[in-house]
């Protein structure tokens, strides 16, 4: 067995947590049941690895198979990368049907006419997604299987999920192959990017709970009093006002759980306004400026605002739209006519 | 009673008792809290701060997150002639006598306590925190 593809293995076995190795091992399914019972998953990690190797070569494993193992890592573990979201776009045809086999076919075709070097390596889940394993080398160099790009498609949908991670300059090229595979006409990327892979598909495939416009009848206000205010002697003078801010809330994030994203960010291109006597700015000319909110959880963050008194509600509608517009890239530009013109632009 | 600000929704006015006491809240995290706070001494009737109003500072425990500048809080304290106290509500030891003083402090604006009015006490706070 190669050397390179032993010490790939063995990094990859390190990565995962103690726990999990005989779990992801068994997925793997390279090494046979035997074989793994001769493990010991109580040792430490390192001495884990060297034995799993140790198995590997026995079973003259190569790159295809330590390629495999790195999918399901990454499938298990897809937070510790981030995923930006791109879409395809058809020129008006119908929906042809799916050829997993010449989608695969025209892919490496594709990436492989363009640079030789590449390893590239597919697994199919449930619902229709396909993850894409490149590993990316030069013209000259043999592909370095720890700079690796992830993609996600999921067929019946224009949409890919794309981890690029180091090397930004084959993206164009990745691009390319996934649209001439997958019969598209072109191809763009979102403003849209997170760590967590299913929140993005949650937003893209708008499987979170989304706010309806339904009118609450009175009697519901009954739900926010009961468990909190149990003690009758205290009073809550703005008890409507806090009901209203709940049903506002409500109204704009819905019920369920938000998706998770880490940032937003608003890039503004807009002219500074203030009092003509502070004299900031003498000419006219876009004062620019980024905001960014971060947060582990940034939506479920912004809706807990308003509740916990930080601040007005309903909140700003460019914070509110983040997963209605699926995106939480934004260049706002000066207000041209009605507000609704006045932000995003690609 | 607690309210997020003043004044006080009128719809229930006829439902309130008489105030003997208004604790002013400021989370020191949040310069909205101190700007809130502001905006509603601004509808208090000035009879009040004959020693019937009192200013809580919340959240002293975590130093890093202290957005108020502590000199507006003491102007503040100042220009009301109001004491102002201090707690970080998420410690129950803290919690509880920062509840109990202020109860003390009710009793007293609510004339339960012979020979102690709540002018008198008052000042007595203010000539203590000088020192």
């Amino acid at each position: 067995m190669d050397e390179t593809v032993a010490e790939y293995i063995r990094r990859t076995v390190l990565k995962i947590p103690r726990d999990e190795i005989k779990t992801i091992l068994q997925k793997w399914g390279f090494l046979s049941e035997t074989q793994l019972q001769t493990v010991n998953f109580h040792q430490i990690k390192e001495n884990i690895s060297q034995d799993v190797v140790q198995l590997c070569e026995e079973n003259a494993a190569d790159i295809k198979q330590a390629a495999v193992l790195d999918i399901i890592y990454n499938h298990i573990y897809p937070n510790k990368r981030v995923w930006s979201v791109y879409q395809m776009n058809k020129t008006g045809e119908e929906m042809e049907f799916f050829d997993l086999t010449d989608f695969k076919k025209k892919f490496k075709r594709r990436l492989r006419s363009a640079l030789k070097n590449v390893t590239i390596n597919f697994r199919e889940y449930e619902d229709n997604a396909v993850w894409i394993r490149i590993a990316w080398g030069t013209p000259y160099t043999k592909p370095n299987q720890y700079k690796t790009s992830y993609v996600v498609y999921h067929s019946q949908t224009p949409y890919v999920f794309i981890s690029a991670s180091v090397l930004k300059s084959n993206l164009p090229l990745l691009c390319q192959a996934l649209v001439v595979a997958s019969s598209y006409h072109d191809i763009h990327e979102m403003e849209l990017r997170s760590h967590s892979l299913n929140s993005l598909k949650d937003i893209v495939f708008k499987r979170y709970s989304q706010n309806f416009q339904t009118y609450y009848p009175r009697p519901l206000q009954e739900r926010n009093v009961a468990p909190e205010n149990a003690d009758l002697r205290i009073i809550q003078e703005n008890r409507s006002e806090k009901e209203r801010i709940q049903r506002v809330n409500r109204e704009v994030f819905g019920d369920g759980p938000q998706p998770k994203l880490e940032f937003a960010q608003y890039k503004l291109e807009t002219m500074f306004k203030s009092d003509p006597k502070m004299d900031v700015l003498d000419k006219r000319e876009p004062f620019r400026c980024l905001v960014k909110f971060s947060s582990p959880h940034l939506l479920e963050a912004l809706k807990s605002l308003a509740p916990a008194g930080m601040a007005d509600a309903p909140l700003s509608p460019l914070l509110t739209c983040i997963p209605q517009k699926a995106r939480n890239y934004f260049k706002i530009r000066e207000k041209k006519g009605l507000f609704p013109g006045s932000f995003v632009s690609p | 009673h607690l309210a997020t600000s003043l004044p006080l929704p009128s719809e229930r006015d006829h439902l309130r008792p008489r105030i003997d006491l208004i604790v002013f809240m400021i989370d020191i995290k949040s310069k909205y809290s101190l700007k809130n706070i502001e905006a509603s001494l601004a509808h208090v009737d000035a009879s009040f701060f004959l020693g019937k109003v009192c200013f809580l500072v919340t959240g002293v425990g975590r130093v890093n997150y202290c957005s108020v500048d502590m000199n507006a809080i003491w102007k503040l304290g100042e220009v009301y002639c109001s004491p102002v106290l201090f707690c970080e509500l998420e410690l129950e030891g803290i919690r509880v006598a920062t509840a109990q003083r202020l109860l003390r402090m009710l009793q007293i604006c609510a004339g339960h306590i012979p020979g102690v009015s709540a002018l008198s006490f008052g000042s007595l706070m203010r000539g203590s925190a000088d020192d």
